[in-house]
């Protein structure tokens, strides 16, 4: 039952990792037709931006407020980047799926590289707060506080979604745009500002997700949100673009499937199974859980 | 009304814009085959190219590098079957290429096949692959697609990373045992056999390209590309065209696999990886989709500059520069990935259209 415990939270852990990276995806995917490559680089500058925040911030720390401080920094730098992107490079594109496509992946490339450049292709030891490292009992369970961290930031992130896309105003045009884009534009809403929101929201989400991870696997290294990244598409599919509930339940199905295949099959067999999960839900349900059919 | 008309005399066309036939027209047709004669003969040459290769022309090393040059050329054209002659944007290319590197290499060095039998049965099992991962992937279209097949690909290098069975070495790679193979195509000095391989192999997929775009199949396929839902309304299942290209496609990489294997000697898992897919993405719209020779010459010249510029990167020019530009341009990939980001707002066509963007600027040059 121990085991059962630890494995359901440890997976929950890991959707939470999913589902920050994902829920980002999703809502660029389903509003703007992006299929983001770069994604992974925000996760990346993330990571990074705290790593160095904590060491050289004035203010910022490894331990305490100081590390909020840090993890603050490394969301702003995040959010920071993905805003730059999408003015610079992804706006003038806008209606041409494949340019973009093909812009983000250059620059998933050559924004790896430069952060290898940077600060070199070996992993770097991730300042952490002392209680991340200790476990927490759960029903008998020592689940490590690390994952705990991850699932409450994931199910803030979450809920404040959830209450921006259903309370404001630019929430309420991100769900129409997501819905039928042309129709928003028709009624005369500048629906680029709301791409621009949805990138920064994106970014600042995987960029939170990089910082946190860094805490989770104890290290950070520049091909780590590469990775991380197919799974979170696969999450989007599954979970069907443009959707953050459909988002956040796909992110719980994989994690928890993996995690158990992991421990109780051979390692590695819990990646391929999630495949196969995809492989069911496209021929089953195309649209994905909860979303709009993908068009070309 | 209309018998009232009288057909208009045809326009005289003035004499400047009536096309002239130039000099060397008729020779165009031979053009590839002249190319082709040029690099089969190539390594008898032992011409020393300063700053270009590291050895003369002849060398194993310089023969090496060109070799894989020439597999990874071909490879990008069997791509461009896909992306660019049939618009499906796959990001899972990398998966039937490592299906026939690792093919190749478990069934002789694992099982003892003789090469041809390990050579035959891999194609034939890469296409097989396609042909069944195809059949589910193209169910979805567009952008799903794309990450479908990402998906499929990411399954086949857990595969092999975690060496299930222990049939595939796993992170360190499995080196080719190369005592059953044929004597011609083992050692250094045999490097020359690989090289004429790999133009043979690059020579295949041209022509099976070039004949395949040429055919009936190919303008459907074409038209695929432009318009999907026209060709559907036209009669003709948009389904089976795409996974005739997908299968081609995916057995000619498998086919590249083999022998890419044979050059370098065995197999690592980063061919697994969805950087090697990017990578043929970046060749092709560098070179230029859809056309003949475009893919071709990005993938040769991508592989080119990606094993060039490491050694560009750790020069002494590059070294005496301040650090904000010497580590960044240390990175292959950093250059690659800028110049390809700039290719695709600047040179939509690639270096496949460099010619006719050219010309109106020669143009105004010679006439001013």
């Amino acid at each position: 039952m121990n085991t059962v415990i630890l494995l359901a939270l440890t997976g929950l852990g890991l959707a939470a990792l999913y589902f920050l990276v994902a829920s980002g995806l999703s809502l660029v995917f389903g509003l703007a037709d992006v299929l983001n490559f770069a994604h992974g680089l925000f996760l990346g500058v993330g990571a990074y931006a705290t790593w160095w925040a904590a060491g050289n911030l004035p203010g910022a720390g490894s331990d305490g407020f100081g590390f909020v401080v840090a993890v603050a920094f490394g969301v702003l730098a995040g959010a920071l980047v993905a805003v730059l992107v999408e003015l610079v490079l992804i706006r003038p594109l806008y209606s041409r799926t494949i340019e973009q496509v093909l812009v983000t992946v250059g620059l998933s490339l050559a924004g790896v590289a430069l952060l290898q450049a940077t600060w070199g292709a070996d992993p770097r030891t991730f300042p952490r707060p002392g209680w991340t490292r200790n476990v927490t009992s759960v029903f008998g369970a020592n689940v490590p506080n690390a994952g705990l961290l991850l699932i409450v930031a994931a199910v803030l992130v979450l809920a404040g979604l959830l209450a921006f896309l259903q309370f404001t105003r630019y929430g309420l045009i991100i769900r129409a745009g997501v819905e039928n884009r042309e129709m928003v534009t028709a009624l005369g809403i500048d629906v680029r500002k709301a791409f621009t929101l949805v990138f920064a929201i994106g970014g600042a989400a995987a960029a939170l997700a990089g910082a946190l991870g860094g805490v989770y696997f104890g290290t950070v290294s520049p091909g780590q949100g590469g990775s991380l990244l197919i799974f979170a598409f696969i999450v989007v599919v599954i979970g069907g673009m443009g959707s953050v509930v459909g988002s956040a339940y796909a992110a719980v199905a994989v994690g928890l499937l993996q995690q158990f295949v992991n421990y109780y099959g051979t390692s590695g067999l819990g990646d391929v199974c999630v495949v196969g999960l995809l492989a069911v839900v496209l021929l089953l349900r195309p649209q994905g859980l909860a979303g709009k059919v993908a068009h070309a | 009304m209309t018998n009232s008309m009288v057909d208009a005399p045809p326009a005289r066309v003035p004499d400047e814009l009536t096309p002239r036939p130039a000099r060397w027209a008729g020779l165009r047709p031979y053009l590839p085959l002249v190319a082709l004669l040029v690099a089969a003969i190539l390594p008898y040459s032992t011409v020393n190219l300063p700053g270009i290769f590291e050895g003369p022309l002849n060398s194993p090393g310089t023969l090496q590098l060109l070799a894989i040059c020439l597999v990874v050329g071909g490879l990008a054209a069997g791509y461009d079957l896909l992306f660019g002659r049939t618009g499906m944007l796959s990001f899972g290319h990398a998966l039937y290429f490592a299906a026939g590197v690792y093919g190749t290499d478990i069934l002789v060095t694992r099982a003892g096949l003789p090469l041809w039998q390990a050579g035959l049965l891999t194609v034939t099992g890469g296409t097989i692959l396609a042909a069944l991962l195809g059949a589910v992937a193209l169910r979805t279209v567009g952008i799903a697609f794309a990450m479908v097949t990402l998906a499929f690909a990411q399954v086949g290098a857990i595969l092999v990373a975690r060496d299930f069975g222990g049939l595939t070495g796993g992170e360190e790679g499995l080196p080719l045992d190369v005592s059953g193979l044929p004597a011609a195509l083992v050692g250094v000095t045999n490097t020359v056999n690989l090289y004429w391989l790999a133009l043979a192999y690059l020579a295949l997929v041209v022509f099976v390209v070039h004949r395949v775009s040429g055919s009936p199949t190919g303008r459907v396929l074409a038209g695929l590309r432009d318009d999907e839902r026209r060709i559907g309304v036209l009669g003709l299942d948009p389904y089976r065209f795409k996974l005739v290209a997908f299968t081609l496609s995916g057995g000619l990489a498998a086919a590249g696999g083999v022998v890419y294997c044979l050059i370098v000697g065995g197999a690592s898992p980063h061919i697994t990886s969805s950087e090697l897919t990017l990578s043929l993405l970046v060749m092709v719209v560098l070179g230029g989709p859809g056309t003949r020779w475009g893919p071709v010459l990005g993938g040769v010249l991508y592989m080119y500059l990606d094993h060039r510029l490491t050694a560009f990167g750790s020069s002494d020019a590059v070294n005496s520069l301040p650090a904000f530009l010497s580590h960044p341009l240390s990175q292959p990939l950093f250059v690659l990935g800028t110049v390809f980001i700039l290719a695709v707002y600047f040179f939509p066509g690639g270096l496949a259209s460099l010619r006719t963007r050219l010309h109106p600027l020669l143009h105004s040059l010679r006439r001013p």
